[in-house]
């Protein structure tokens, strides 16, 4: 990873006084592709908006992210971040149909943020636009201009997202859980859509999976999270081929043994944020755990290639 | 002036361990207080005010509020305390039987129109839409201009402007218990149609009917006592607030306190009444109804 | 879509039919003979009939009605029995147009104050601003309008001596002067109205800036402004409409009450001085009125809703 991007580093988040994320750390280089990887619950989505300025307001976020030449995004202005957002930055949401204004037609929604962002003329946009919705692989482009979203499906609805997304060619794509609203049949398809688009674009893709098999298949780098701690991190290959945590290990049973990629919790539940463990927070539902885990946190420490917040790894496989 | 918002899920059945409703919700004790206090001064205002309300005197006409007439007197010089007192019978008595006509007819009304389908539930809403046309306050002008002027009289009109809005309320209301299992089942069961009406209807909607009955004595003062500003409500010199605000008009720029004492009067048991008529809903109303 | 409005506009007209109907039967309800109240005390027999029969009361009633409601449509609304003069230009033509521009400058200036009111109580949901407009806006809704006129006047036109006190200027006359005679009438209308509306953009907005699309159009880079007032605002206007179409009845009533407080000659002074003269023509043209008003902009109101979300037209 020569050419750095994202860096993070002890990203935290309170909301009112529970700790919804907890001291989480990652990079990413320019042209990756990262999942991160959890139970629902875990905070992968709120790392999503707290690195878009989605939490203004709503929560207390600390740490830091350098992004390309800006050193912290998170205490950016708010202008700042209209500067970066839609145009560096940007995001696909996971209902497409909720996430598209009812009241406007996909064509202004679109050139509204080419005018904006890239100062271009109305025509000039408009054309850019249905340049842009053809390359999402909607057909009959010019019509679907002045469609609003409820005319759509579901699965045009998200394309035109990735197309919304994607207009200003941003250096980050933010992708939160970009298919959990769709048909089976139609989520490969948008994946597939969002890696191609990302990749001719050369701009790198932070996913928000649920889907662990998914995850190995088409992310470069992976991040398990458990209850707002990254429990382990690195190329998707080497974790997955070989997970060290036991947490990561119990994720990847579950795949095997259910025989479904979807990821079902395993045994026991996420506790909840109001009384957690000052240790590792996985350590109630642990089957290595150690007296320690429960009160002394692990920090992520270099393994075998990867990142590893854990006292008691397991062993090579 | 109100609580904080209320919690985007009102629970239908609260722990008996919160807070009481008066320690939780300080202007609604408040404002329940300022109500109340209105419907003591009613009930023993012959106790109360200091002078008999329609006692004219020429040596005290227009006397400014302080000394012996302590808000004042009006331009026949009838001390204005006293009649404020005795105002507040005329307009909480007004309403209450008011209530009562347009209440009444409202449970009929609304109660027919929830109860039948198909074409006569299409009239009867059609009904309600026509009298719903009429602003309340239009309504009444109506009626007054058919009955004449006079206590009684405005208790009809008013009364009958609140038929509308009650009746749409209720049938409401009645939608809703009658969607619910237990009375499709003593239908299927071949009660009789009153039968039901009586054992399950009614009682499922005295509660919501009665809270509206809360939130809506406000809109009849209001109806009554502008009724009577008007000029074509109570006749002089009932001492009747929206009588004594219109009597004081002519008199503003020299005698403020005509209108001022009995406006004030009026304002703040309006006001006091729609916080206590806002408290009732956010607690009791599942629905929490908007503003009407 | 279609289908819709043409069961809303049938609709419409069965309102309109039972309120012309009773209407009518507030004539006949109303004490007196006509007839009578039109002679005067002294008459003969013969004169009597003949002025009956003039006016159709002999003939049953079903016909009295429809050729009332005949002469109704085509503006033939007879004479003022003690004014004698045509009723039609006098409440058309005099006093509705008062009524309606001071109605017309309440709602405007209740939407101007009342819809910024309510974005910023959402905006700035349970701060001290949300407390401090929602006790504003509840002392505006339950404030008596006509004590509120009498205290402005007071303030302003006797205090401060800054506004006329009184009357009607028509403002196609003279603008200046007409607005500024106005400001008073149309600010004591709109309190109560402004309460509402900043209730319902309250509710409504608190609403809309919680969904996806909100948050989608942060996370493009547009500021917050125009997120709340293109993004957010668009996506209430439907509450918005509805409400001022239901409380325009409690508007016309309002001004009613205004026009007596003003002493604006509009129709609450007609309808008043009709009821004090027995005038019952006068009233049930005031009724008539009003009521047609109301039913024919809500049915505007219900007929825009497609207009205003996209999502209730016909795909």
């Amino acid at each position: 990873m020569t050419d750095v991007l994202l860096s993070v580093e002890g990203l935290t988040v309170h909301r009112g006084a529970r700790r919804i994320l907890d001291d989480v750390s990652f990079s990413l280089g320019r042209g990756e592709t990262l999942a991160l990887v959890g139970e629902s619950g875990a905070g992968k989505s709120t790392i999503a908006a707290a690195l878009m300025g989605l939490l203004a307001g709503q929560a207390r976020v600390e740490g830091t992210a350098a992004f390309d030449e800006a050193p912290d995004l998170l205490s950016l202005p708010e202008k700042a971040w209209n500067r970066l957002r839609g145009r560096r930055l940007a995001m696909i949401f996971q209902d497409a149909g909720a996430a598209l204004n009812p009241c406007y037609t996909v064509g202004s929604q679109l050139t509204t943020v080419l005018r904006r962002q890239l100062s271009l003329g109305r025509a000039e946009a408009r054309a850019r636009a249905i340049a842009l919705l053809e390359s999402v692989g909607l057909n009959d482009a010019a019509a679907r201009m002045s469609a609003y979203p409820h005319q759509l499906s579901g699965g045009m609805q998200q394309r035109v997202m990735v197309a919304i997304a994607l207009a200003c060619d941003p250096d980050l794509l933010f992708a939160d859980e970009p298919t959990s609203a769709l048909d089976v049949t139609i989520q490969a398809q948008i994946v597939r859509l969002i890696l191609d688009q990302t990749k001719q674009k050369g701009a790198s893709c932070i996913f928000v999976l649920h889907d662990l098999a998914l995850a190995s298949q088409s992310c470069d780098r992976i991040v398990v999270l458990y209850a707002g701690q990254v429990m382990e991190a690195g190329p998707s290959e080497t974790v997955l081929r070989d997970p060290r945590h036991p947490y990561t290990r119990l994720l990847k049973s579950c795949v095997i043994e259910i025989g479904t990629s979807e990821l079902d919790p395993p045994p026991g539940s996420v506790p909840g944020y109001d009384d957690l463990p000052a240790g590792c927070r996985f350590a109630s539902r642990c089957p290595r755990a150690l007296p320690r885990c429960r009160t002394d946190k692990p920090r992520l420490e270099e393994v075998a290639g990867r990142s590893l917040a854990c006292w008691n790894p397991e062993e090579a496989a | 002036m109100m609580d904080a918002a209320p919690p985007a899920v009102v629970p239908t059945r609260r722990p008996r361990t919160r807070r009481s409703l008066f320690l939780r919700r300080p202007f609604f004790t408040l404002a329940l207080i300022v109500a109340l206090g209105f419907v003591l001064c009613a009930a023993f205002a012959p106790l109360i005010a200091p002078y008999n309300p329609t006692l004219q005197s020429i040596e005290a006409m227009m006397v400014p509020p302080g000394g012996e007439h302590v808000l004042g007197t009006d331009s026949y010089g009838q001390d204005i305390l006293s009649r404020i007192i005795y105002g507040a019978r005329y307009a909480l008595v007004i309403a209450f039987f008011a209530i009562l006509i347009g209440a009444t007819g409202g449970l009929v009304l609304g109660t027919a129109a929830g109860l039948t389908t198909g074409k006569v539930e299409w009239v009867l809403m059609r009904l309600i839409d026509s009298i719903l046309a009429l602003p309340s306050l239009i309504l009444a002008i109506a009626v007054i201009a058919i009955l004449g002027q006079g206590v009684d009289k405005v208790v009809i009109a008013v009364g009958i402007s609140m038929i509308g809005p009650f009746s749409r309320t209720v049938r409401a209301d009645v939608l809703q218990v009658s969607s619910q299992l237990f009375v499709e089942a003593a239908g299927l069961m071949s009660i009789s149609r009153l039968t039901v009406i009586r054992r399950h209807i009614l009682p499922n909607i005295a509660f919501p009917l009665a809270v509206q009955i809360t939130v809506r004595v406000s809109e009849a003062i209001l109806v009554s006592s502008s009724l009577s500003f008007l000029g074509i409500g109570v006749t002089p010199p009932t001492p009747d607030w929206g009588l004594m605000i219109a009597e004081g008009r002519g008199f503003v720029s020299f005698a403020p306190w005509m209108s001022g004492m009995p406006g004030m009067a009026l304002a703040l048991l309006l006001i006091a009444l729609a916080i206590v008529g806002d408290g009732i809903r956010e607690e009791f109303d599942p629905k929490m109804r908007g503003g009407q | 879509m279609l289908a819709r409005a043409a069961a809303k506009v049938f609709q419409t007209l069965v309102v309109l039919i039972i309120v012309s109907i009773a209407s009518f039967s507030l004539l006949k309800l109303a004490p007196g003979d006509p007839v009578v109240i039109m002679l005067g005390t002294e008459y003969s027999q013969e004169s009597y009939d003949e002025l009956r029969a003039q006016l159709g009361l002999d003939r049953p009633v079903a016909v009295q009605y429809l050729r009332w409601l005949g002469d109704f449509v085509t503006g033939d609304w007879g004479n003022s029995y003690v004014a004698k003069t045509d009723i039609f230009s006098f409440v058309v033509q005099e006093a509705l147009p008062v009524t309606l521009t001071l109605t017309a400058c309440a709602i405007l200036l209740a939407i101007a104050v009342g819809v910024p009111l309510g974005v910023i109580s959402a905006v700035r949901k349970d701060s001290g601003w949300d407390v401090g407009i929602a006790a504003l806006a509840l002392t505006g809704t339950a404030f008596p309008s006509f004590f509120l006129g009498i205290v402005l006047i007071w303030f302003f036109a006797v205090k401060v001596g800054f506004f006329p006190v009184m009357g009607f200027v028509p403002p196609w006359e003279d603008f200046w002067s007409g607005m500024l005679h106005l400001v008073l009438p149309a600010a004591t209308l709109s309190t109560f109205f402004i309460g509402m509306i900043v209730r319902v953009t309250r509710a409504a907005m608190v609403e809309v800036l919680a969904q996806p699309y909100i948050t989608a159009a942060i996370a493009r880079g547009e500021p917050r402004r125009r997120v709340i007032w293109v993004h957010g605002f668009r996506n209430i206007l439907m509450p918005l409409v509805t409400v001022i179409g239901l409380q325009l009845g409690a508007i016309l009533q309002g001004a009613v009450l205004t026009e007596t407080v003003f002493s604006l000659p509009g129709l609450g002074q007609m309808l008043t001085g009709a009821v004090l003269g027995r005038e019952y023509v006068l009233v049930q043209a005031g009724v008539m009125l009003t009521a047609t008003l109301f039913i024919l902009v809500n049915l505007a109101v219900d007929l825009s809703y497609p207009f205003l979300d996209p999502r209730l037209r016909a795909r």
